[in-house]
């Protein structure tokens, strides 16, 4: 077995093996780094960037950038926090975000991503307000595209996990976005009980299981009381 | 020297307002400090004078209520959006979402009067009496309209956000709104 050995995590000395990411190793010391697009279980794919952390002098994606011996790595400076707050309002701004109608509030981890960071000072971006279709025609699920983040964990959940590649991107550029293999929902082969539609996969109220909406009571939900990251693990209150 | 407050809801449901109301007893603390200028608190249809700080709640969906806003920045030195319809558009905003269609505002019309199987129009009109205002192409938020110079976000904002953020901005003393406190819904 290869060697371990250390870095610097905002001052704090983490261990790390050869090829493991910063994030891993700091999940594993039990320090949070905020992040969307990945998740226990998924291969990172590093697209969210809400990650980001400066590693010797250079912004990189904490959950594809390998560790390295000595590396100075900085996470929760007014910075990174800056970019990452500019991330998060880039998201809500992109799509149809609208918190009290959702499904998903509460437990969703861009809002709990904007909680987290302090988001509340007046918007510098205009909303684009795109025209994004919802899909109920599957009898046990709904894809409301308004709230896709393009984060991608459907698309690993479905192809790594459950082996069915029932999404996928398509589209390039501000025109990405993501498909499903087929006309629509109902014609692919996808299963309430597949792992892309877990409702831990999602991070926000796009794939929604019919049926079961708002089955927390506001004030029990899971980011009400404590902010996302708060036990150092990504999903968990 | 009391500061001014002046408040007003424009396409929103006066739930933020109601929000006000439930800080209660402490509404009495709070007239200490301030009194309120045109409000529907008081029923001042118009502008008395200069105002310290303007709250706004919901967004634009007609010309009165850009009229309206334009009369709040001019008169008010600090305008605050306060609620998610004031912020991002909130509901109403939902009606953005027919944009793509060739003429949105009448299928917008004649979806809600006229084609929905759940209308009841004996008359089959669209209104259109002169004193409802025009609605506008689609729904705005503040700051698509004004300088907006700080938000408070929640549907409502809870009454103890709405108190917080008062004080500091009556008293200056400006503060960071602890976790609990911050809500989209």
């Amino acid at each position: 077995m290869a060697e371990k050995f250390t870095f610097s995590l905002d001052g704090q000395e983490i261990t790390a093996e050869p090829g493991q990411s910063i994030m891993k190793a700091a999940d594993a010391a039990g320090v949070y780094i905020p992040r969307l697009c990945d998740t226990e279980g998924l291969k990172p794919q590093g697209s969210c960037r809400v990650c980001v952390v400066k590693m010797n002098g250079r912004t990189v994606a904490a959950c594809t950038q390998p560790a390295r011996a000595d590396a100075i790595v900085e996470s929760e400076t007014p910075e990174i926090m800056g970019y990452r707050r500019d991330l998060v309002r880039m998201l809500f701004h992109e799509g149809n975000h609208l918190c009290p109608i959702c499904e998903a509030s509460g437990r969703c981890e861009l809002q709990a991503m904007a909680y987290r960071l302090g988001i509340t000072q007046s918007t510098k971006y205009p909303y684009l307000q795109p025209v994004r279709p919802v899909d109920a025609s599957h009898p046990d699920i709904v894809l409301d595209t308004n709230r896709c983040i393009l984060c991608g964990r459907c698309i690993r959940a479905s192809r790594d996990i459950d082996g069915k590649n029932v999404f996928e991107y398509v589209g390039r550029g501000v025109h990405k976005k993501v498909g499903v293999n087929g006309d629509s929902l109902a014609d692919t082969d996808v299963s309430i009980d597949d792992r892309a539609i877990n409702l831990e996969t999602c991070p926000v109220g796009c794939i929604i299981q019919k049926g079961r909406g708002f089955f927390t009571p506001i004030g029990e939900r899971q980011f009400d009381l404590a902010p996302i990251g708060s036990n150092g693990k990504g999903r968990k209150a | 020297m009391k500061k001014r407050i002046a408040t007003v809801s424009l396409a929103g449901c006066f739930g933020c307002h109601m929000s006000l109301l439930d800080i209660d007893e402490r509404l009495l603390d709070l007239l200490k400090l301030v009194e309120f200028d045109r409000s529907p608190f008081n029923d001042f249809k118009r502008f008395t004078g200069r105002c310290d700080i303007g709250l706004v709640e919901g967004g634009c969906c007609n010309e009165e209520n850009v009229h309206t806003l334009h009369e709040f920045r001019a008169n008010c030195d600090i305008l605050v959006a306060v609620g998610q319809c004031a912020v991002m558009g909130g509901l109403p905003v939902m009606r953005n979402a027919i944009m793509h269609a060739e003429d949105p505002l009448r299928e917008c019309l004649e979806t809600a009067y006229l084609d929905s199987e759940y209308v009841l129009n004996p008359t089959n009109s669209i209104p259109n009496d002169p004193a409802l205002p025009l609605l506008l192409d689609k729904v705005y938020t503040l700051a698509d309209v004004v300088k907006v110079d700080y938000q408070i976000p929640g549907c409502p904002p809870s009454s103890e956000t709405l108190w917080q953020t008062l004080n500091a901005l009556i008293t200056g003393h400006r503060q960071r709104l602890p976790y609990e406190l911050i809500k989209y819904d």
